[in-house]
């Protein structure tokens, strides 16, 4: 530790540090630019400059190491006219366009100019202007502004990991774009708008949208990927017009994927706004009233045998506690979540959660991934391999397809089954690797799941993991990926009993139930199966339906979410639902009381105090339990089943997976403009 | 006092000899050079300090203490010697005639400075229009590894040491050390922060120290005739022998070896002829490179060439590139020049002078007109002290010295200019109407 003096206030810090971290340590707001939390030091923007005893000329804060018994002064002559002078450098070539300015409101350049600027210009020459470049659908830029910090260039190389940024021309020609010009390939672009400290690269699908003041903010969660983004959704006059990721260290660091920011456009297009019933073979608009009447002349006196219940990939762990307690009322068990046909075991949690913790990737010495693209399936979580990467050395083996771009170095062992079984039973080059670790982890996709020999696959993953030294009693380096933001808190409720899926489709059942499974082909069903979709998109599901419920998309409902590493974190309704929508579990309470079984709650407080009761997992908060692994005792597949052939990936492209995003204009601009034409013919 | 022909270390300097490994020889190079690096690192270092020399890219920071400051101890990370020969400063030549006429004094020097700082590799970092200048020294390479001297045992002391020269892309910043190391890394010539310095983190990440070309060169001889010879010229602290360019207005341009502390007058009249119309005619002079801020003749009259005389009058040696303007010169125009040249080649990094150098080269384009007002004299000089000093590398106060060397000298004649531009440009009195 390191005693430092700042403006006569005494604070310790660790050797090492910057005297910028020692100044705010002591309180003291520095002023900068370039310099970013989570990006390495560039030094370049000399708005931290503050004097240090003994030092002839200002030093730049965020770069110069602290020393023992070392003075720093921030509020001297010196400083205050170094500042000044960089603010009046910053602004000469800065276009005065603020009142048209995007970033205007919530511009660093705009704050501290307000503190630390003179109040004049003192320019009369010519302004300098820089032509705009394009960088794809989502980043609109507007390089006059740039003020050259290089946060950009630093975020695309260190953290996205796609180094397609970078500065072009010396001097005051100095700009930054992508060389030959192309729309940005990250997954992570979206951040770039964040970290862009003035209005140089701003949201093109918020572009003269609204000003940050006029917006009201609800803490959320992202579910459009299984990360459990916290986010923050802005809106105005119950309209959502953009969202931002919060600061959570332990799940996204400060990082929001493409999807998940900018997809919501999708929320006001192809919703389910009202009720609706068959009637004639055509679907029509109903009330409320007629559409539960027609549940129950159904459902009444049906042998609770016969009614089945689908739970999907966008629910929220209040209504689908609703549906199964609903369903239990009914006198039935038919559930199942995994409308995606992933083989997943829930006898246990850990065989179904990310045990080893998002943060604790950067605890592992190894990786395998098994039958998943981390980076299109959960682009922040790949954000922290990368970052683990990026560390040190870090050994990745993939088994799945050839070539992926994971934006790290990795090992292509196999495509398929057959290298899973040499990983398990040890004779794969690769073992050797994951047993010299001290702290191996394996990362196995939920799609791979989705085999016929799903059940084997997940057997032979665990069978590899511990055989490979994941299963210490310190250490659980078993993790499924799944994809979902209501994927794994369906799982939490033990929303799988009964028949399975397969069988509820194929007539296993007379009523079935479908909730937040929009995407979900219910054509095969028979016609004889009576059909209730409760969802907010109007897809493939709702074509099949005999009744659609609407239902509230996960911006406009408060509810809780469970991310793939099981951290329960709760979403609030930013906007109210369409039309006649309503919040999910009220829409289940509603339809309990017109079939005559009245779910014992009548506010949402009092249906999460029966979830914690019934689940504990729900008790703990957001916060996870220690990982470890105390029994190794395999799912119950039957590993000898495992199948030879390659392990596919989840079809489609990366911008259009899920109901909302299917539905966005941003996100279908999107997969025009980086989905090979042929990719797109396909899907 | 002049230096005379045996003190010379360049002794081939003007390409009157061959440049060759045998002309060399004969000139003395290359003699005893076992002898020296058996002496060990430590007693070069000793001699080095000793001896007092003083970089000679411009800063003059003293040799032999840098070259301490290179790890003792070895580890698993490399030591490289990288020799700066990106002469890109605007009125100097002397690392040219170094390389094209004298080139075996700078790759024995580099052998005993690998020793000096244990680097077993060394990068020649020559300026890219230097085309022909890097032949002669690839040639004189060669040469010096077909005879043993470099390579594998150089020299037969048991000590190996690779010699790498390699050619820049015309970037003035790319003289700046730590942009030099960037460069020959590949990447965009931009200077890194400090610290860490070179000597603890330099190329590839391993402990590096970049020198000068005559720095480097000069190291042979003064090894060999000891260091209390070369400390026996100029004044303290500023001792030894020195190219001094000089050009411009001149009679006689030309590059010559002399002893540090010379009086400016005596070095200009004795080798290049004197000023043109004679020393009365002279207006000011530029004494250490472009970046090096003007003297008036007054001060010229009697002003001593070294570090610490010129700075005495807020000005500096920097690389002795002397530029002479007599009384035919528009100062304003050649400073407006320096201040487009310094513009052009920022390297974008910090705002000061990314943004700074475009102003002030502006405001004196304006000034050589006389497109101003009086006060923006002023603005000028506070824009140049806004940059100074606050930016990563040098060159931003390189770049502002020129201009701010104008004002203190040659405000009266700013003045004047911006008068006789209002009075030509005022709306004429229509008096008899």
């Amino acid at each position: 530790m390191a005693k430092v003096t700042v403006d006569g206030i005494e604070v310790e810090v660790p050797n090492g540090a910057s005297v910028l971290q020692a100044c705010e340590a002591a309180g003291v707001e520095i002023p900068r630019f370039c310099y970013h939390e989570r990006l390495s030091v560039a030094g370049n923007c000399r708005m931290c400059l503050v004097e240090v005893e003994k030092a002839p000329k200002p030093v730049a804060s965020c770069a110069f190491p602290v020393a023992d018994g070392m003075k720093v002064f921030t509020d001297t002559e010196m400083v205050r006219r170094a500042r000044r002078g960089v603010m009046e450098f910053l602004l000469i070539n800065h276009p005065l366009d603020c009142p048209i300015c995007d970033q205007g409101g919530e511009c660093d350049l705009q704050d501290q100019a307000m503190a630390y600027g003179g109040d004049k210009s003192r320019y009369r020459e010519e302004k300098r202007v820089v032509k705009d470049k394009y960088m794809g659908p989502l980043v609109k830029t507007i390089m006059t502004r740039c003020i050259q910090c290089t946060r950009c260039i630093r975020f695309t190389t260190e953290v996205a990991g796609t180094a397609e940024l970078g500065a072009t021309n010396r001097g005051e020609h100095m700009e930054v774009g992508t060389y030959v010009e192309k729309a940005l390939t990250s997954e992570l672009s979206g951040n770039l708008i964040d970290i862009c400290p003035v209005g140089a690269l701003t949201s093109r699908p918020y572009a003269f949208v609204s000003r940050p003041w006029e917006l009201r903010k609800t803490d959320s969660i992202d579910v459009l990927d299984a990360t459990g983004t916290n986010t923050r959704i802005d809106t105005r006059s119950g309209e959502v017009l953009r969202i931002l990721p919060r600061i959570n260290e332990d799940v996204n660091e400060e990082w929001l994927a493409d999807r998940g920011r900018f997809a919501f456009d999708g929320l006001k297009r192809k919703r389910l706004d009202r009720p609706w019933l068959r009637q004639g073979g055509k679907l029509v608009p109903a009330t409320w009233a007629e559409a539960f009447a027609a549940i129950a002349a159904k459902l009444k006196g049906m042998p609770g045998g016969r009614i089945g219940a689908l739970a999907g990939d966008l629910v929220d762990v209040e209504s689908a506690l609703a549906l199964k307690d609903l369903l239990a009322a009914l006198g039935s068990d038919n559930l199942d979540c995994r409308t995606d046909g992933a083989a997943i075991d829930t006898s246990r949690r850990d065989f179904y959660t990310f045990n080893t913790s998002i943060a604790g990737i950067e605890d592992a010495d190894a990786l395998l991934i098994i039958g998943s693209n981390p980076r299109t399936e959960a682009p922040v979580l790949n954000a922290r391999i990368r970052k683990r990467s990026v560390a040190g050395t870090f050994p990745v083996g993939v088994v799945g397809p050839r070539g992926m771009d994971l934006t790290y170095a990795q090992d292509w062992l196999g495509e398929g089954g057959a290298t899973l079984k040499a990983l398990a039973d040890g004779t794969h080059r690769f073992c050797a690797t994951l047993r010299a670790a001290k702290k191996p982890m394996l990362i196995l996709g939920r799609h791979a799941l989705t085999r016929a020999d799903g059940a084997a696959l997940l057997a032979v993953a665990w069978q590899i993991a511990a055989a490979n030294n994941m299963l210490q009693a310190e250490w659980h380096g078993f993790n499924l990926l799944h994809r979902f933001g209501g994927q794994h808190g369906a799982l939490d409720v033990g929303f799988v009993s009964g028949q399975p899926m397969a069988k509820m489709l194929s007539g296993g059942v007379d009523a079935l139930w479908v909730l937040g499974a929009d995407g979900l082909d219910l054509a095969a069903v028979p016609a004889s199966t009576f059909v209730v979709v409760q969802g907010h998109h109007g897809e493939a599901a709702a074509a099949r339906a005999d009744v659609i419920l609407p239902g509230a998309a996960y911006t406009e409902k408060d509810a809780a979410w469970v991310n793939t590493e099981g951290r329960v974190q709760l979403g609030y309704q930013a906007v109210p639902p369409p039309g006649e929508a309503r919040e999910d579990w009220k829409v289940v309470r509603a339809a309990s009381a017109a079939l005559g079984k009245p779910l014992p709650y009548d506010t949402l407080e009092a249906l999460r105090a029966k979830l914690v009761a019934g689940y504990p997992v729900f008790a703990q908060g957001d916060t996870l339990p220690r990982f470890v692994c105390t029994d190794t005792a395999g799912p119950a597949g039957d590993a000898a089943a495992l199948r030879d052939d390659a392990l596919l990936l989840p079809p489609g492209n990366y911008w259009q997976q899920d109901p909302i995003s299917r539905a966005s204009e941003t996100m279908a601009e999107c997969a025009r403009t980086y989905a090979a034409p042929a990719a797109l013919a396909a899907e | 006092m002049a230096l005379s022909d045996k003190d010379r270390i360049f002794t081939n300097l003007y390409g009157l000899q061959d440049w060759g490994l045998k002309a060399a020889r004969m000139r003395g190079n290359w003699d005893g050079t076992k002898d020296i690096i058996l002496k060990g690192r430590d007693w070069i270092i000793d001699e080095m300090k000793n001896s007092g020399l003083r970089g000679r890219g411009g800063a003059g920071f003293p040799t032999g203490l840098k070259w301490s400051f290179m790890p003792k101890q070895a580890s698993d990370r490399p030591h490289y010697l990288v020799v700066n020969s990106d002469e890109s400063e605007p009125g100097t030549c002397k690392d040219r005639d170094i390389l094209r006429h004298d080139p075996h004094t700078l790759i024995e020097g580099c052998l005993i400075a690998g020793v000096a700082m244990g680097a077993n590799a060394g990068y020649i970092y020559v300026r890219g229009e230097y085309y022909n200048e890097h032949l002669v020294l690839q040639a004189a390479i060669d040469e010096a590894y077909a005879a043993g001297l470099i390579g594998k045992n150089a020299c037969g002391t048991g000590f190996d040491f690779e010699l790498y020269v390699h050619r820049g892309a015309g970037a003035y910043i790319c003289g700046e050390e730590t942009a030099l190391i960037e460069s020959l890394e590949g990447k965009k010539g931009m200077p890194r922060l400090k610290p860490p310095f070179p000597a603890a983190v330099g190329l590839y990440g391993c402990p590096s120290t970049v020198n000068n070309v005559e720095t480097i060169a000069v190291v042979p001889t003064i090894l060999r005739r000891g260091a209390a010879w070369f400390s026996g010229f100029g004044r303290k602290n500023n001792v030894g022998t020195k190219i001094f360019c000089l050009q411009g207005h001149v009679n006689k341009p030309c590059n010559v070896e002399e002893e540090m502390s010379i009086p400016m007058r005596e070095l200009i009249d004795r080798h290049a002829g004197g000023v043109r119309g004679g020393w009365d005619n002279l207006l000011a002079v530029i004494p250490g490179g472009s970046s090096t801020p003007m003297l008036p003749k007054s001060v010229c009259d009697d002003v001593l060439m070294d570090f610490d005389a010129l700075r005495e009058h807020k000005s500096g040696l920097g690389t002795a590139g002397v530029i002479v303007m007599d009384k035919s010169t528009d100062l304003i125009k050649a400073i407006a020049r320096l201040s487009k040249f310094y513009k052009h080649e920022s390297c974008g990094q910090c705002t000061p002078c990314r943004e700074g150098m475009g102003w002030v080269s502006r405001m004196m384009d304006r000034m050589v007109e006389g497109r101003a007002e009086v006060a923006e004299i002023d603005l000028l000089e506070q824009v140049t002290r806004q940059i100074e000093g606050h930016t990563i590398c040098a060159l931003a106060d390189g770049g502002v010295w020129p201009v701010q060397g104008l004002i203190r000298h040659f405000r009266p004649m700013m003045e004047e200019r911006i008068a006789a531009h209002k009075a030509r440009t005022a709306p004429v009195a229509l008096a008899a109407e």
